[in-house]
């Protein structure tokens, strides 16, 4: 605007003016959302550090008194938030791996040539529909019940009739559970990535002598890495907050097993009602995932195209 | 001239066998929905035997059951919660949306990462506050409180998956719009709004998924009159034993909606799901 300035004050005034109107008829139709987004998420965030550094428990009318770093402290010395950050990440690694393997393996099966693709992809995606809670509680009360279960029934020829796998394996079931709702959630997107490809390029290189092997690891892998990438990242970001499968299959148990850090917080959020405490889990658990989601979602930027047109 | 002979022998044959693989495939993920479709029909005796009962009468009794029983409201519950949460992250998303995309703001980078860090964000982060807000306010067990949570959920989402709907318009669309003196609203009920009919498909099916199937802040922020329909399933972990079928029935009436709506929309699933990255 400066080097306009000497031309004729009234003349800037209004290209001042109009490009300022202009400027906030531009930012009005996002402000609604902006607002309601702030007021929603970052002033109760505020609040949340806010009461970190108090003891407060809300069982205890009057208990309301400023702690310092005591909570924080805590955390330090009890062992339940290390076990809850490494039961995060067993799981998420876990359930993250296996999804992304057997999500490529699926959707290689129905990109090739079989009878009923549309039919299987249907079926296949009923998994992540089905709503988290009933989907647990058909596993675990119908389907790994030790009494009258359907899989200790046909495992009785192999000696494992009587095996109660929610208690005697727990991670191993919330992590099967969690695979079974991922897996067509990968697939869905590798399979976008493989309808992509162009048939004639795989038929070129089989001609020129590539086997279905060499022409998946040199054509097609490269090719959907993108799409694997995409599917990680988003899946790690909701499993991250795994809590409806642990609260049907397990409860954080037996003792502190399956307890990850959004269950870890219900714990002590909603059953001890330790407000402070609570609040310091949060404001731990945000920083650890800022940490990794920044990395994330650098990556994330560079797979969606975020640049705006002019 | 031989492989000409073999070629098309050879190629139905691995499309029988992978397609064996492939439908075996299914079939193990397929299982325990299918299987809670079965238990569902059954009697209770007929659910809790050992071995399992393959063959029956199928009988909707346990469906009428559930359905006469204390089930509906929580149906309703989440009916209201979803829809109500979803229209309003069209109404706030739609035209941050068009802000982001058509008329580019100073910073949209900045903005769309603000907003997608809020949805992945922790709820340990606002958990907290919110819940002495809603007690203070007295908006615990209150379904609006719900729905209002749900939109912030979501939101960040919509305004990212319409966004990637609304750069597909041609921009000169919009020029050719504001020359023959078209106003802003008339430019986004004429033009915009049914362009990205798809676009609010995608976006109402993804906000219906999340927030009819949402558990935690259900179970925290409610308890008898706002209850949702998860809600109303966990109440079989303490009386189980003998409610096999009766639990099927019930986890099938809830899961159906977003079944429904997920097999039909199965084009909008995928783009909404990685917000707008895949088409």
């Amino acid at each position: 605007m400066s080097s306009i300035a000497g031309s004729g004050g009234a003349r800037v005034k209004t290209a001042a003016s109009v490009a300022r109107r202009d400027g906030w008829l531009r930012r009005l139709p996002l402000l609604p959302a902006f607002v309601y987004v702030v007021i929603v998420t970052q002033i109760p965030f505020a609040l949340t550090i806010y009461y970190s550094f108090f003891s407060w428990n809300l069982l205890k009318p009057g208990s309301f008194k400023f702690a310092g770093l005591d909570n924080y402290a805590n955390l330090v010395t009890d062992e339940s938030i290390r076990t809850a950050v490494w039961n995060t990440v067993v799981l998420t690694v876990s359930v993250i791996g296996i999804s992304v393997v057997l999500g490529l393996a699926v959707a290689t099966l129905l990109n090739s040539e079989v009878f009923g693709k549309g039919l299987m992809r249907t079926l296949m995606i009923a998994p992540f529909l089905i709503m988290p809670i009933a989907g647990a509680l058909i596993w675990k009360d119908t389907l790994l019940n030790p009494l009258f279960g359907l899989l200790p029934y046909f495992l009785k020829p192999f000696g494992l009739s009587r095996v109660d796998w929610v208690n005697q394996f727990p991670m191993v079931t919330v992590v099967t559970v969690e695979v079974w709702r991922w897996t067509p959630f990968m697939m869905l997107i590798i399979l976008a990535g493989l309808q992509s490809q162009n048939p004639e390029v795989l038929e070129a290189a089989r001609v020129d002598g590539a086997n279905s092997f060499q022409a998946f690891r040199r054509i097609t892998l490269p090719l959907v890495r993108p799409f694997l990438e995409l599917g990680a990242l988003l899946g790690s970001l909701f499993v991250v907050q795994t809590f409806d499968s642990i609260y049907m299959l397990t409860f954080g148990g037996p003792g502190q097993d399956t307890t990850n850090v959004p269950f870890l917080l219900y714990l002590v959020a909603f059953q001890g009602f330790s407000i402070g405490q609570a609040s310091a889990i949060g404001v731990v658990a945000v920083v650890l995932t800022t940490i990794v989601a920044t990395i994330g979602l650098r990556t994330l930027f560079s797979i969606f195209q975020v640049e705006p047109r002019r | 001239m031989s492989a000409k002979v073999v070629a098309p022998r050879h190629f139905p044959t691995s499309k029988v066998l992978w397609s064996v693989v492939g439908w075996l495939v299914v079939f193990v993920f397929f299982f325990p929905v299918l299987w809670m479709w079965l238990e569902a029909l059954k009697t209770e005796p007929q659910a809790a035997s050992s071995p399992p009962t393959i063959l029956f009468v199928p009988t909707l009794a346990e469906f009428q059951t559930v359905l006469s029983g204390d089930f509906p409201p929580f149906f309703i519950n989440s009916a209201i919660a979803s829809l109500m949460s979803t229209f309003l992250v069209l109404v706030l998303g739609l035209p941050a949306a068009y802000a982001l995309a058509i008329r580019p703001v100073k910073r949209t980078r900045d903005v769309l990462f603000f907003f997608i860090s809020t949805r992945f964000l922790p709820f340990a982060a606002s958990l907290v506050p919110l819940y002495l807000l809603a007690r203070d306010l007295q908006l615990l067990d209150n379904i609006f409180a719900l729905a209002l949570i749900y939109t912030t959920i979501n939101l960040p989402l919509g305004v990212w998956l319409l966004r990637s709907f609304l750069l597909e318009i041609p921009p000169e669309l919009f020029e050719a719009a504001r020359i023959d003196g078209a106003g802003f609203r008339h430019e986004i009920l004429r033009i915009v709004v049914p362009l990205i009919a798809p676009g609010i498909a995608a976006t109402s099916l993804i906000c219906l998924i999340f927030s009819w199937n949402e558990f935690f802040y259900a179970v925290n922020f409610t308890s008898s009159v706002a209850a949702t329909a998860p809600i109303f399933l966990v109440g079989f972990i303490s009386g189980r034993s003998l409610f096999y079928a009766k639990l099927a029935a019930a986890a099938t009436l809830a899961s159906l909606p977003v079944l429904m709506a997920g097999w039909i929309a199965q084009k909008q699933l995928i783009r909404g799901l990685t917000m707008g990255a895949v088409k």
